[in-house]
């Protein structure tokens, strides 16, 4: 029996390298052996992928994408539906929860330099996701067509505006299809956020992960552990992703999906920071409610936005936002990775950038008040003087110096 | 295969035709997928002008008129509300309507309206487009404590007078949009038609 699933399997492998694949990327994929619980996020925002991309498959089989049926479907599917209002909250929950993960994801980075050489490329993709998440969850909030759904969407298209030269205008026109947010912008979005950007989210992970099984993953101390190797060529610090990661991120994944559905369960609205009341109310192109604020998620870059007393320059600046993580990974001329290593005042700012990017997030969700506003400019100073200051301090601090082994681990 | 006696430059010249032909025709294979996200026919056609009997309207007022999908606000201003404007100018972005494109010729005074008691003002902020609010009274505001009455927008706090100019120190750049109307007689205006240039 065995030989002949072995000879099936050799059939197989002369055709498609099945065998090869599998071992390259689990059973022989060698990583480093002191992973702590931030390692933990790479594989959860996968697993919340996925959970998107099944109950969005299964959403959109009730769902009706027109400007007259759109709030009532989903009105339907909350209240009609067998398990509907599950599949529901299971996809509006799970994009906070996909934000949670990929934010702790970034940060990681962050800590441990996984972004500097030879990582640029997987910190590219990996950027290149996340503005396709933004994408996808800005589109996604659009489609039960309440309230904030269209004044949402009116705000944010309008941000194509500044563009001088008539360009501009003419782009927002383009983008709604309409001379106002209408049906047409509904339908559009629709197939974007169910068909396009979920190919090409699907597409970057793919790279994403190519590049980090090329060049292997870094790990919380940032030593390079292809250098120690054993008689074989295998990293003596590394040990095989399969059995080892992969049962040990069940843990991640298991602690995870309690803390998810306990909001899932109990806290589906997430007191307005996911689900926002407004949105409880039919679209009305003629009628903004009181307080307009995005989704907790996108509070930090709505503050930077708001932190401008002028439409250009605070465009600018939230484009910017977004812009200057693209090039992190030249910005930092440490010469060492991890921040364990680092000196004080990469610790410092690294920690102050934390707290502003935590408090614009609060900002973002909350009214415009003059208090408010003065936060939002020392958390976007925080914000942008965690980046620009970088090629700066990065280079004039003394680092540690780095062990040649990994410290810790199993 | 030998490579021998091989014309380089021939080849790289037919290379390079054949991409520049095909990206030309990439490019126009892209006309129909990006033209479709135009506005379509049926959305052209949809902007009806809108027939407003203004003689309902208490002085201090404002009705909300539709026009084209978007709110056009309809407020009756008074004779209090009127003699303040002027005394706004220095501390308006824009008090003279230097910006042509917000408002017809007929609008273009301190008004900015065809009569000065009757403003008819496009309801979309001209930062990101949310719809202002009406606070009329002359009262300390939350979000100005020497408010003289106007439009406060909720979304990013820009704020416009009764005759939807901005005040400096606003995100939105521009005064408010007038749209085209005319008095059809002493109390019913129609948005969207403007006799002036028809």
């Amino acid at each position: 029996m065995t030989s002949k699933l072995a000879a099936l399997m050799g059939w197989i492998d002369d055709r498609l390298p099945v065998t090869q694949t599998y071992e390259k990327h689990m059973s022989k994929y060698y990583a480093p052996k002191n992973f702590n619980f931030w390692y933990f996020f790479g594989v959860i925002s996968m697993m919340m992928l996925a959970n998107q991309i099944l109950t969005g498959i299964w959403l959109t089989m009730n769902f009706v994408p027109s400007q007259e049926g759109a709030f009532a479907s989903v009105e339907y599917i909350m209240r009609d539906v067998e398990w509907g209002w599950l599949l529901r909250y299971l996809h509006s929950t799970g994009a906070t929860f996909f934000f949670v993960a990929v934010y702790l994801h970034m940060f990681r980075a962050l800590l441990y330099g996984s972004y500097q050489k030879p990582r640029e490329l997987i910190w590219l993709f990996g950027m290149f996701i996340y503005l396709a998440l933004m994408a996808e969850a800005f589109m996604g909030y659009v489609l039960p067509w309440g309230q904030m759904s269209y004044w949402g969407a009116q705000v944010i298209i309008s941000l194509f505006s500044v563009i001088p030269f008539g360009i501009g205008d003419a782009l927002t026109e383009w983008i709604r299809g309409d001379f106002l947010i209408s049906g047409a912008t509904l339908n559009r979005f629709f197939a974007l956020h169910v068909v396009a950007v979920p190919l090409v989210i699907v597409m970057l992970v793919v790279l994403h992960l190519l590049a980090l099984h090329e060049v292997g993953s870094n790990n919380p101390d940032g030593v390079d552990i292809k250098k120690v190797v054993d008689e074989n060529g295998k990293p003596l610090d590394g040990i095989p992703f399969h059995p080892f990661y992969s049962t040990h991120d069940m843990v991640g994944i298991v602690v995870f999906l309690m803390v998810f559905c306990t909001v899932l369960f109990f806290f589906p609205e997430g007191n307005g920071f996911m689900l926002e009341y407004a949105n409880f109310e039919p679209a009305n192109g003629l009628k903004t409610p009181a307080h307009i604020a995005p989704v907790w998620y996108f509070g930090a870059f709505y503050a930077i936005l708001r932190a401008v007393p002028d439409k250009l320059f605070g465009v600018i600046a939230m484009g910017g936002a977004i812009a200057v993580l693209f090039v992190l990974p030249w910005l930092d001329r440490s010469p060492v990775k991890s921040w364990r290593y680092k000196g004080r005042i990469s610790k410092v700012f690294i920690l102050l950038f934390a707290v502003a990017f935590i408090l614009l997030t609060w900002l973002g969700t909350q009214p415009a008040t003059a208090v408010n506003t003065l936060l939002a400019r020392i958390g976007s100073v925080v914000y942008f003087g965690y980046f620009l200051l970088m090629p700066f301090y990065t280079r004039m601090e003394k680092t540690k110096p780095v062990p040649e082994r990994v410290t810790g681990g199993h | 295969m030998s490579q021998d006696g091989v014309n380089k430059s021939r080849r790289t010249l037919l290379v390079g035709a054949t991409t520049a032909v095909g990206a030309v025709g990439a490019g126009f294979v892209a006309v129909p997928f990006v033209k479709s996200w135009n506005p379509s026919e049926r959305a052209k056609a949809a902007g009806a002008p809108a027939k407003i009997d203004t003689s309902k309207i208490e002085p201090g007022a404002m009705v909300v008129a539709e026009w084209r999908g978007k709110p056009v606000y309809v407020a009756k201003r008074t004779e209090q509300t009127l003699s303040l404007l002027e005394s706004l100018n220095a501390v308006l972005k824009d008090p003279d309507n230097s910006n042509k494109a917000q408002q017809p010729g007929y609008a273009d005074n301190l008004y900015r309206s065809r009569k000065p008691e009757l403003s008819v003002i496009l309801g979309v902020c001209t930062h990101l487009g949310c719809a202002p609010k009406y606070h009329p009274e002359v009262k300390p505001e939350p979000f100005d404590a020497d408010w003289k009455g106007g439009y406060y927008c909720p979304c990013h706090g820009s704020r416009f007078d009764l005759s939807g100019r901005v005040y400096s120190g606003s995100p939105a750049a521009d005064n408010l949009v007038i749209p085209p109307y005319t008095y059809e007689s002493d109390s019913v205006i129609v948005i969207g038609v403007d006799e002036e240039n028809s």
